[in-house]
């Protein structure tokens, strides 16, 4: 890993924790922000190592007790609460956004990042998420999944979307990720 | 640093090794689920006040911020459960969010983010094995940190600069505008700030030095 990977992975903590100070839209145990867009930028403009890395540096910043999580919230606690499920999913919703966006690169398109946002960053999100919330609370199925769930779709997919255009604007000014390397064997 | 959650009292808690702090965290969640009784929370509860409060002397105010940050959900919570199972499950299960809630807050507080970024490195510290750098954590961590102020102050150029032009486009045409270059900017500056540390010695690759066999 090159000092420019670390400087990249150092940048995309601090995206995530600047997004934070948007100001969060508290809906019952899990708040609406602006943090996982920067979880999908994270994957969709580094790649898969490099954006799994830069979100759990952000969680490390977050765990050692710094209030870099939307609405100041910070230290231990995030990680043991209700919504400590979305956290532990973060890192692999951006590395699997970033294994598709890289296996995609030569075709990347906005339609087609947003569907890869969508897969990494509202499916993998909410299969973790979703799960640790019902264990935490002792909710049942469908309360997990109206509270923890439901209210976020809309903005997740405006999310992915916005993550896709920016991404996609990135890739063709400063691409970061580099072209996978061709296999012997072809197609 | 000003931002962190650290409260600085010197208490014996404060004095206590991060990862002994921690270890004790990790077991006592484990034991709240693992006896899920009324009973193992309520008194679990009171030894964290006990400690958080009492040992630590944290302002109550510190405590009372995370669990107000919770209140609404743990009404509802305890709400869900007294209709659909029992009032016993929903209070047990309320105390035992709490309790932990509070017990990783009084950590937080108690430890300093120095404290903490060791503990990191030593944890990391199986890297070595292969052939990570456990101690590159530390750069990771000052480089993010000092990103952040660079970052906003680069964002609120950018919006000055589109005051001054007639405002700011907004909607989504502002994604490929502002955000998009904003982010290229700032890619830009990590890459200086590499070559930068690079020039200064950080590079992976071990120095040849020249005339050498």
């Amino acid at each position: 890993m090159k000092t420019r990977d670390l400087a990249y992975i150092a940048l995309f903590a601090a995206v995530i924790a600047v997004l934070g100070t948007i100001p969060a839209i508290p809906v019952g145990p899990v708040p609406i922000t602006a943090q996982t867009l920067g979880v999908m930028l994270a994957g969709a403009v580094l790649g898969a190592r490099r954006g799994f890395l830069a979100v759990l540096l952000f969680l490390v910043l977050v765990a050692i007790g710094l209030p870099l999580l939307a609405g100041g919230r910070g230290g231990l606690a995030p990680f043991v609460g209700t919504s400590a499920g979305y956290l532990y999913s973060w890192p692999v919703a951006a590395f699997v956004i970033g294994w598709l966006t890289e296996r995609s690169w030569d075709r990347y398109n906005v339609l087609r990042g947003t569907l890869i946002n969508v897969v990494g960053g509202i499916v993998v999100i909410y299969a973790v998420g979703v799960p640790v919330l019902k264990a935490v609370a002792g909710l049942t199925w469908g309360q997990a999944l109206t509270g923890g769930a439901l209210p976020f779709i809309p903005g997740d997919l405006f999310k992915a979307f916005a993550a896709a255009a920016i991404a996609d604007v990135v890739r063709r000014s400063y691409p970061v990720i580099e072209r996978p390397r061709r296999t012997a064997t072809t197609r | 640093m000003t931002l962190a959650l650290y409260v600085p009292v010197g208490s014996p808690v404060h004095r206590l090794p991060a990862g002994v702090k921690l270890l004790c965290l990790a077991v006592l969640a484990v034991l709240l689920f693992a006896r899920p009784t009324p009973t193992v929370a309520g008194a679990a509860l009171v030894g964290t006040l006990v400690v958080g409060l009492g040992v630590a002397r944290l302002p109550v105010a510190v405590l009372a911020r995370q669990a107000w940050a919770l209140r609404w959900f743990l009404l509802v919570l305890f709400v869900v459960h007294a209709l659909t199972t029992d009032v016993a499950t929903g209070a047990h299960t309320v105390l035992r969010l709490l309790t932990l809630v509070l017990a990783a807050a009084v950590v937080t507080a108690t430890t300093r983010v120095s404290e903490m970024v060791r503990v990191v490195e030593r944890l990391c510290a199986p890297l070595r094995l292969v052939g990570g750098r456990p101690e590159r954590v530390g750069l990771l961590i000052a480089m993010a940190l000092r990103f952040i102020p660079v970052l906003i102050e680069r964002a609120d150029r950018i919006r000055a600069a589109q005051a001054a032009r007639g405002g700011p486009p907004r909607g989504v045409r502002a994604l490929r505008t502002t955000v998009a270059p904003l982010l290229v900017q700032l890619l830009q500056m990590a890459h200086d700030v590499s070559e930068a540390l690079d020039a200064r010695g950080a590079d992976d690759t071990p120095v040849r030095r020249p005339g050498r066999a």
